[in-house]
C-alpha cells in the first residue's frame, strides 16, 4: 500500500536572554556544572519565580514574526512530574493560554516551491538540567545549570509531509529566530531542539494513524535521518498487518534508529493547574506595538525583495536570504560590485562553497565584502579573466591582501595590449607549423575546435593573463 | 459534614495507590485502607462544593487581580555552589548524585 | 521585663534601665527554664542573639536605631534563617539549614530586632493545633493539656508564657489568627501580597501571608511597619506604599461601622464563645462604632474551597523534597524511584501526606474541572461577598473560632473535625483580606478570640480598631499562670 506520512514538529527554542526565565543567573553555556544554579534554579525552601522581560519581549518578537495572534493575556502552568533534572518537581510552563497563538509559517523546498505550515502555538516555558551518564560509582550527576535557561516551545500542526519539509521547516525556522536575534540558534549547543510526531496513513486518507514521538532531536541531519528511519519500521509494521504503538522514542544516532523511551512507560497525568507564585502576564497594545516597530526585514520578505530588486532566481534569492549575516554580506558585494547578478553567483557559488570546505559560518569569513566586490569589478572591466579571478579569491581568503593587491604582487593584470599580444600570437603560429597546416586545411566547423589549441598555446606563455577576446581575434585574422 | 454522603466519590486502595504513585509517596500496604477511608472523607467534605452554582465565575487565582510584573534581563545571581553543596546529601565534582537514570 | 509589650520593652531600652543584652538573657534564662513545658521553640539561637544585642545596644548608646532596635523576637520555623536550621516543624527538612534569609527576616534584622531562634509548628504549616510537628505538639500556656492552636502554635505559645514579646507568624487558612486566639494573644494577618513571601516555605502559595503575633494591636503595628513592602522577589508582593502602621492606631471609633456576618454567629458558634464576642461587640459600640448584620452568602462552600485549593497547591509546592539537593534522603536507594518514594514516605507526616495525596487527586486528570478549577470559581463567590459587604460597612467582626481552645489528641484522629477548627478564618485567605484576633474574654479559662477583618490593603484600620478595644479591655494584660512559677 502507499502510505502518506503525517509530520508535526516540536521545536524547543532556546531564548537570547542573559539571565534565566525566572531568576538573575546567568545562562552561558559551557559553565563547571552547578555554578549557575541560583536558589531558585535549586528550587530550595521559599524560592519564588520572577519572570524576565526579555524572554516575553522575544516570544512576542516570535509571534509578530509569523503573523500570530499574541495572547494579550497569558497564563504559566505547572506541569507536575518527578525528574532528577527538574529541581521543583514541576516544569513552569504554559498550557491554556500560551503568549502566541495561531499564525502561519511560509518554508520554500529545494525546487523553490513553497509552502504553509501552520503553527499551532508558541508558549514560554523554563528548560530542565542535565543529567549525566557518566558512571558516579553507578549513579548519575546532574547538573543545573541549564535548568531555568527560557525556552519558547513551537508546535506546528501536523502539516508536513516528509523529511525533506521537515528539515526545510526547521532551516526557515532557524533563518527566522536568528533575523530576530531572539536566539542564538546554536543547534550543536541545543539552543534549537526537536520533538518529532510522525505517523502513517494510507494515501488518500483523511484520518490520522497512530503517531509516535521521538523527543530531543538536535541537528538537521539527524530529524532527516530519525524521520526516514521512523518512516520505515513504522510502513514495515503496517505492511506486516501490524499496529503502531503510540508510545515516545528516542534516536539513537550512533546507531541510527529509534527507541522505545523506557522512563516515559507509565502514563503521565501531569495535573496542570496556574502558576500560584505568577500571575497573568497581560500585553498592552502599546507593549507589542513598540516590539513591531523593532521587527527587522524578515527572511521572506527580504527573499522576496531580493526577486524583484536584484531580478535574482526564487531559489538563490532564498539561499542568500536565509541567514540575515549573509544577505547583508551580499548586498554590500551587490551595491559595491555594481552587478547583483555576478555578486550573488560569487556568494552563493564561491563564497559559501569555500565556507562549507573550512566548515565556517558568513560572520568568520576572511574575505571582507568590499573585496569581494572589487574582484568582481576586476572581472568587469576585463582587468583579470574568470578563471584568474577563483586564482585571487584563493589568496584573498588566504588572508593575502585585497584583489588589486593581490592581482598587482602576482602580476596577474590581464594583457590586453594589442602589440604584446601580436608579438605572442606570431611566436605561437611560428612554433607550431604543422597544426597550423592543419588548421588551414581544415573547413569551417573543425577550425572552430582546431583553434583552441593556439588559444592555450597563446594562454600558456601569457601565464593565463591575456585576454582571451582579443586572443582570438587576433588568432582569426592571422590564420587566416 | 464529617459524614460521607453516599452520593460521593469513595477512593479504593488501588485508586490511593495510583495517586500515591503520582505524588511519588510511598504507603505501606498495611496503611492503604486506613488512608483511603480518610481521603474519602476528606474528599466527601470538599465534595460539598459540586453543589455550588459557579456557572459563568471566571476563576480567581489571585484575591487582586493583579497581573505580573516583569524583571529586567539582568544577571543578579553570583556563583554559590559550595553554599549550596555544602547541605546537598551526595555530591561529587560539584553535581548532584542520584541512583543511575534511565532515559 | 517579661510581661511588657514591645512598645514598653522599646521604651525601656530608649531610657536605658535595661540594655538588650540584659533583656535577651533574661528571655533566654526563661526559655531554658520554661520551654520544656511548652515545647515552644524548635531551635534557640542564644550566641547570636546575644551577639545581636550587643550590637543593638551599642546602637542604642549612640542614640540609634529605631523602635524595634534591640528588641527580641522569635521566628516561626517556616522563615528561612541564614546558618539556622528551617525545619518547617518536619523530618523532611530537620538538617536543612538554609544559606539565606526569608525577607521578612531580613527586613526585622534591618529594624534592630534580635532573633531568640524558631518556633514550633504544624509541619509545613499543615493544622490548627500543633500536634502535626515532627518535634512534638507544642503546649497552650494557659494549660498545658491543651493545644496552642495551628500551625503558628509555637509563636503564640511563646509571646503567651512571657518567652519573648512578640514573633512572626504564617496564615494560610487562620494560622496566625487561631493560634493567637487560643493563647490569648493578638495576631494580625495582613492582606495577600503586602508581605514578602519570597524564603518562606511554601504551603499554599495563593493563601500564605506571613504576619505579626504579639501581645498588644499597637505592637503589631510595630512590627508590621518592618514587616511590609513590596519585595521584587516575590511577584505576588504589591508595590502599594507602605503606610505607618502606627500612626493611625489613637483614631477614635466614632462613625466606624462594624459589619456581623450572620454566618459566623449560626449554630456552630460555642454558646459561651457566642456571649464574649457579644460582650466585645458592645464594647467597640460603646466606643463609637455602630454595628450593621450583614451577610456572606456563600460561607457554606469555604471550608470545601480551601481544602481544595490548598492541598492542590501544597502536592505540588512540596514536590522539591525529593532528597537530592538538601533535606532528608533515605539511607541506600536501590533505584531513583526507591530514592523518591522512601524520602517522602519517610520525611512527611501523616496529615501532609494526606494533604499531598488529596491535592494531587483534586489536579489529577479528570477532576482539574471538577474541584481545583470549580474552587477558584467559589474562591471569587467568596471575594465578592466580602466586597460587597465593604461597600457599606467599615470592618467586619466576629469569633476567630467556633469555640476556645481543646485538649491535646481531642482531635487529631479526624481530620474532618479538625479543618472544621477554621471555619471563621478560611475565608479571610481565599478572599485575601487583612485579618486580626484580639483577646476578647475566656471561657472555662481558656482565651476568646475577636476577629477583624478588613478591606484590601486596611490593616491601618483594624490595628486602630484592636488598639483602641485593647485601650478600653484588659483581657490582652491576662497572663497564665507560669508553671513552676521561675523568675
Amino acid at each position: 500500500m502507499q502510505y502518506e506520512t503525517v509530520i508535526g514538529l516540536e521545536v524547543h527554542l532556546q531564548l537570547a536572554t542573559r539571565s534565566k526565565i525566572f531568576s538573575g543567573s546567568p545562562t552561558a553555556f559551557g559553565a563547571e556544572p552547578n555554578t549557575q544554579a541560583s536558589a531558585v534554579d535549586l528550587a530550595m525552601p521559599g524560592m519564588l519565580p520572577v519572570l524576565n522581560e526579555q524572554a516575553v519581549r522575544f516570544a512576542v518578537m516570535f509571534g509578530l514574526g509569523i503573523g500570530a495572534e499574541i495572547g494579550r493575556r497569558s497564563v504559566f502552568d505547572r506541569k507536575n512530574y518527578f525528574y532528577p533534572d527538574l529541581p521543583k518537581g514541576y516544569q513552569i510552563s504554559q498550557f491554556a493560554d500560551p503568549i502566541v497563538g495561531r499564525g502561519t509559517f511560509e518554508i520554500q523546498l529545494e525546487d523553490g516551491s513553497t509552502r504553509e505550515i501552520g503553527i499551532t502555538r508558541a508558549h514560554l516555558e523554563e528548560d530542565a538540567g542535565k543529567s549525566l551518564h557518566e558512571d558516579f560509582h553507578g549513579q548519575s550527576g546532574i547538573d543545573l545549570n541549564r535548568a531555568g535557561t527560557p525556552l519558547l516551545e513551537i508546535v506546528t500542526e501536523p502539516d508536513l509531509r516528509s523529511a525533506e519539509e521537515a528539515v526545510a521547516y526547521l532551516k526557515a525556522l532557524h533563518s527566522l529566530v536568528t533575523y530576530l536575534e531572539i536566539s542564538d540558534g546554536n543547534m550543536a549547543e541545543g539552543s534549537m531542539r526537536c520533538d518529532i510526531n510522525i505517523s502513517l496513513r494510507p494515501k488518500g486518507s483523511e484520518t490520522l494513524g497512530t503517531r509516535a514521538e521521538i523527543k530531543n532531536v538536535n541537528s538537521f541531519r539527524f530529524v532527516e535521518k530519525a524521520i526516514q528511519h521512523e518512516i520505515e519500521r513504522q510502513s514495515d509494521i503496517l505492511e506486516d498487518g501490524g499496529k503502531v504503538v503510540q508510545e515516545t522514542r528516542l534516536y539513537d544516532a550512533d546507531r541510527n534508529e529509534t527507541r522505545p523511551m523506557r522512563s516515559k512507560e507509565v502514563a503521565n497525568d501531569y495535573r496542570y493547574f496556574p502558576e500560584p507564585d505568577l500571575l497573568p502576564v497581560v500585553l498592552d497594545e502599546a507593549f507589542i506595538e513598540d516590539l513591531r516597530a523593532t521587527l527587522p526585514e524578515l527572511p521572506r520578505e527580504k527573499r522576496e525583495r531580493f526577486v524583484s530588486q536584484y531580478g535574482l532566481g526564487e531559489y538563490d534569492a532564498g539561499v542568500l536570504a536565509a541567514s540575515r549575516a549573509l544577505a547583508n554580506y551580499f548586498e554590500a558585494v551587490a551595491s559595491d560590485a555594481g552587478d547583483a547578478k555576478i555578486a550573488a553567483n560569487w556568494v552563493q557559488v564561491e563564497l559559501l562553497g569555500r565556507l562549507n570546505r573550512d566548515e565556517k559560518d558568513i560572520e568568520d569569513c576572511p574575505v571582507p565584502a568590499a573585496h569581494l566586490a572589487q574582484l568582481i569589478q576586476r572581472i568587469l572591466d576585463d582587468s583579470i579573466s574568470g578563471k584568474i579571478a577563483k586564482q585571487v579569491f584563493e589568496s584573498m581568503w588566504n588572508g593575502e591582501g585585497d584583489a588589486d593587491t593581490i592581482i598587482a604582487a602576482k602580476g596577474l593584470k590581464q594583457v590586453s595590449d594589442s602589440g604584446e599580444l601580436e608579438a605572442m600570437v606570431d611566436g605561437v603560429i611560428a612554433d607550431n607549423p604543422g597544426q597550423v597546416e592543419q588548421y588551414r586545411a581544415a573547413d569551417e566547423g573543425k577550425r572552430k575546435k582546431l583553434v583552441g589549441f593556439f588559444v592555450g598555446q597563446v594562454m600558456k606563455v601569457s601565464r593565463g593573463q591575456a585576454n582571451p577576446q582579443m586572443v582570438n581575434k587576433l588568432l582569426a585574422e592571422k590564420l587566416g | 459534614m464529617s459524614d460521607t454522603p453516599s452520593s460521593t466519590p469513595t477512593v479504593d486502595r488501588e485508586e490511593i495507590e495510583k495517586i500515591a504513585e503520582l505524588a511519588r509517596i510511598r504507603i505501606a500496604a498495611d496503611q492503604a485502607g486506613e488512608v483511603a477511608e480518610r481521603i474519602t472523607r476528606i474528599l466527601g467534605m470538599v465534595d460539598t462544593l459540586q453543589a455550588a452554582d459557579t456557572d459563568g465565575v471566571e476563576p480567581m487565582a489571585n484575591p487582586l487581580d493583579a497581573t505580573q510584573a516583569l524583571r529586567p534581563d539582568e544577571i543578579t545571581e553570583e556563583n554559590r555552589r559550595e553554599a549550596f553543596q555544602a547541605i546537598a546529601p551526595a555530591v561529587e565534582n560539584g553535581l548532584y548524585l542520584v541512583p543511575k537514570v534511565i532515559d | 521585663m517579661h510581661d511588657q509589650t514591645v512598645a514598653q520593652l522599646a521604651r525601656g531600652l530608649r531610657e536605658k534601665r535595661f540594655s538588650s543584652v540584659e533583656l535577651t538573657q533574661h528571655l533566654l534564662d526563661r526559655i531554658q527554664q520554661l520551654d520544656a513545658n511548652y515545647n515552644s521553640f524548635i531551635s534557640v539561637t542564644g550566641e547570636q542573639a546575644l551577639s545581636d544585642a550587643r550590637r543593638a545596644d551599642s546602637q542604642l548608646g549612640n542614640g540609634e536605631g529605631g523602635p524595634l532596635t534591640g528588641i527580641p523576637i522569635a521566628h516561626k520555623d517556616i522563615f528561612c534563617t541564614e546558618g539556622v536550621r528551617t525545619s518547617c516543624g518536619s523530618r523532611m527538612l530537620d538538617n536543612f539549614v538554609p544559606p539565606y534569609n526569608a525577607t521578612v527576616v531580613s527586613q526585622l534584622a534591618a529594624a534592630g530586632t534580635v532573633s531568640l531562634g524558631k518556633t514550633n509548628m504544624d509541619e509545613f504549616a499543615m493544622g490548627s493545633s500543633n500536634e502535626n510537628s515532627y518535634y512534638g505538639a507544642a503546649k497552650n500556656p494557659w494549660n498545658t493539656s491543651l493545644v496552642p492552636g495551628g500551625s503558628s502554635g509555637g509563636s503564640a505559645a511563646a509571646v503567651a508564657a512571657g518567652l519573648v514579646p512578640a514573633a512572626t507568624g504564617t496564615d494560610t487558612g487562620g494560622s496566625i489568627r487561631q493560634p493567637a486566639a487560643f493563647c490569648g494573644i493578638t495576631g494580625l494577618k495582613p492582606t495577600y501580597g503586602r508581605v514578602s513571601r519570597l524564603g518562606i516555605v511554601a504551603y499554599a502559595s495563593s493563601l500564605d501571608q506571613a504576619g505579626p503575633m504579639a501581645r498588644t494591636a499597637e505592637d503589631c503595628a510595630l512590627l508590621l511597619n518592618a514587616m511590609a513592602g513590596h519585595d521584587a522577589g516575590d511577584s505576588t508582593s504589591t508595590v502599594r506604599e507602605v503606610p505607618d502602621y502606627s500612626a493611625d492606631l489613637e483614631r477614635p471609633l466614632e462613625g466606624l461601622r462594624i459589619g456581623l456576618p450572620k454566618e459566623y454567629f449560626g449554630d456552630g458558634l460555642d454558646a459561651a464563645t457566642g456571649q464574649c464576642i457579644q460582650a466585645a461587640l458592645r464594647e467597640l459600640e460603646s466606643l463609637g462604632a455602630s454595628l450593621v448584620e450583614v451577610a456572606l452568602p456563600n460561607s457554606a462552600l469555604t471550608i470545601p474551597t480551601y481544602y481544595i485549593i490548598a492541598p492542590a497547591e501544597a502536592s505540588t509546592n512540596l514536590s522539591r523534597y525529593d532528597g537530592v539537593r538538601y533535606g532528608h534522603r533515605c539511607a541506600d536507594p536501590v533505584d531513583l524511584h526507591d530514592l523518591y518514594t522512601r524520602t517522602r514516605e519517610e520525611g512527611f507526616g501523616d496529615e501532609v501526606k494526606r494533604r499531598i495525596l488529596v491535592g494531587t487527586y483534586a489536579l489529577s486528570a479528570g477532576y482539574y474541572d471538577a474541584y481545583y478549577k470549580k474552587a477558584q470559581q467559589a474562591r471569587r463567590l467568596i471575594r465578592d461577598d466580602f466586597l460587597a459587604c465593604f461597600e457599606d460597612v467599615d470592618i467586619i467582626a466576629g469569633p476567630t473560632t467556633p469555640g476556645p481552645a481543646f485538649g491535646i489528641g481531642e482531635k487529631s484522629n479526624d481530620p474532618v473535625a479538625m479543618y472544621l477548627e477554621d471555619v471563621y478564618t478560611l475565608a479571610v485567605n481565599l478572599a485575601g483580606l487583612p485579618g486580626m484576633s484580639l483577646p476578647a474574654g475566656f471561657v472555662n479559662d481558656r482565651p476568646v478570640g475577636l476577629q477583624l477583618i478588613g478591606r484590601h490593603f486596611d490593616e491601618a484600620r483594624l490595628l486602630n480598631v484592636g488598639h483602641r478595644f485593647q485601650q478600653a479591655t484588659d483581657w490582652h494584660t491576662r497572663k497564665p499562670e507560669i508553671a513552676g512559677g521561675a523568675a
